[in-house]
């Protein structure tokens, strides 16, 4: 999902001005660096229903939500997409399809529009078929490239999606080159963050330094050649920077996200902190989970902090960053992201950058644990 | 300024959706993946050119609007040129 949203700074209120519906961890792709848990196995059974997902939106809309991601898994899996984009339309959502396109074809995209489908965003695992598919973990790169320019045709404003890692960044100039012949509107080359599957896969995805400058260069090449045209977004890995970013615009701020079971979280990535009961729409009212419930709640000001963030200056600019990374690196949740050079912990992220920048082969020739129903069950 | 600038159409771009926001208590222009919060005369203006509209006219019915606003003419037309060059507004210069 892009970063690129544009908010006032004035907010008033704390509104979930973007629900993110995750309509199914069903997928056809593979991805390594998937942002679904690691357990999802047998998660189809649980699946909210049309008429629950249409409740939701109106409960959302309510609350002030207007952008409306419709994600995945692979949301076109899911066979009331369009009767779900009719709905959400008619309550005045604007519509953002994120997908693969894999599963779908020109008839589907066409019926989707017909639907009141706003826009769409389809992701491409390489820029050649080697690569893609490798990624992928199935052929789709012909499919993809189909299914873009059908969309183009049918009047889709259109991002194209990017994924970088180790293993792919070198392509960046042929991606945009695609993304260009293709006709697309806006490419975000969102580096992979090191969360569920990618953490898994984190020595073999995280990409040297060296690795980044050349894909910055090759970006910036490109838009000065076509400057205007084509816009471009070049999303750093975290653990490159070294003040960290504001989880999700800040905690509970913007963002709500409702996975495939009900389960309504303020990131993505919420699952993997500990000690919360995670909320869900089946059980509560969407508005007391987003007011009232502890786990919108508990990281929403400043008060649960620790030094070094306490009494840092930028702690209402960054608000000690990202919760996931803070646990998953330190073991505790309250901690400062380790993103943070003024992390006591920092040392844990330099460690593992050091370590990408050893020769490629060595990182290369660690298998890549591939997402998907059987390496799920391993984790269960 | 242009002297045929008042005789040109004026329209929202198809590139964007324009809708009044009950909680945020304005108008926005909608995006892929974006928002703008429109000011209450950014929104007065855009509200007139959902439809296409001569520049003329949109002077017209907000100076009727609101009689009482001074510089309201260079106002606008300052709006209307930075809403032209963010790509919110298109416009059709009119045969005459």
């Amino acid at each position: 999902m892009s970063d690129a949203i544009i908010l006032a700074s004035d907010q008033k209120k704390t509104l979930p001005l973007w629900l993110l519906a995750e309509l199914t961890y069903s997928c056809p792709l593979q991805c390594a660096y998937c942002s679904n848990p690691i357990q999802y196995a047998d998660a189809r059974a649980n699946e909210l229903t049309t008429a629950q997902w249409k409740q939701v939106f109106r409960d959302a809309r309510k609350l002030g939500a207007v952008q409306l991601g419709l994600s995945g898994g692979e949301p076109l899996v899911r066979s009331d997409l369009e009767e779900l984009i009719a709905d959400a339309r008619s309550l005045g959502f604007y519509t953002n399809l994120i997908t693969s396109a894999v599963g779908g074809d020109e008839a589907r995209l066409a019926s989707l529009r017909e639907a009141g489908l706003d826009h769409i965003q389809i992701s491409f695992q390489g820029s050649d078929k080697k690569l893609n598919d490798y990624f992928a973990g199935t052929p789709s790169f012909q499919h993809k490239i189909t299914m873009a320019k059908a969309a183009k045709k049918l009047g889709f404003p259109m991002v194209l999606n990017f994924v970088l890692h180790r293993q792919n960044i070198h392509q960046v100039a042929d991606m945009l080159r695609l993304a260009e012949e293709i006709g697309a509107d806006f490419v975000e080359l969102a580096n992979s963050q090191y969360y569920g599957w990618a953490l898994k896969n984190r020595t073999a995805l995280l990409p040297s330094r060296q690795q980044l400058i050349d894909a910055e260069a090759a970006t910036n090449h490109f838009r000065q050649q076509h400057r205007g045209k084509l816009q471009v977004i070049f999303v750093v890995p975290d653990y490159y920077e070294d003040r960290p970013k504001a989880c999700c615009n800040g905690w509970g701020t913007t963002f709500l996200t409702v996975t495939p079971d009900g389960t309504a979280l303020p990131c993505q990535s919420a699952h993997e902190l500990p000690g919360f009961e995670f909320p869900n729409v089946k059980e509560k009212p969407l508005d007391w989970i987003w007011q009232k419930s502890p786990l919108f709640n508990d990281f929403r000001s400043t008060d649960w902090m620790q030094e070094p963030c306490k009494s840092c200056p930028d702690k209402e600019k960054d608000l000690g960053g990202c919760r996931c990374q803070a646990y998953l690196i330190t073991g505790d949740k309250f901690a400062t992201d380790p993103v943070c050079s003024l992390s006591p912990q920092h040392h844990k992220i330099v460690e593992v950058v050091e370590q990408a920048q050893e020769t490629l082969p060595q990182h290369q020739s660690q298998p890549l644990i591939f997402r998907n129903p059987k390496n799920a069950k391993q984790f269960r | 300024m242009n002297d045929n600038m008042p005789r040109s159409n004026l329209q929202i771009s198809s590139d964007y959706r324009f809708q009044w926001e009950e909680a945020q208590q304005c108008f926005v222009l909608l995006y892929p993946e974006g928002m703008i919060q429109l000011s209450s005369t950014a929104g007065e203006i855009l509200q007139r050119c959902q439809q296409k509209i001569v520049i003329s006219d949109l002077l017209k019915s907000l100076q009727k609007s609101f009689p009482d606003a001074d510089e309201l003419v260079a106002d606008v037309l300052e709006f209307i040129h930075d809403a032209e060059q963010q790509g919110w507004l298109n416009r059709e210069s009119q045969e005459v």
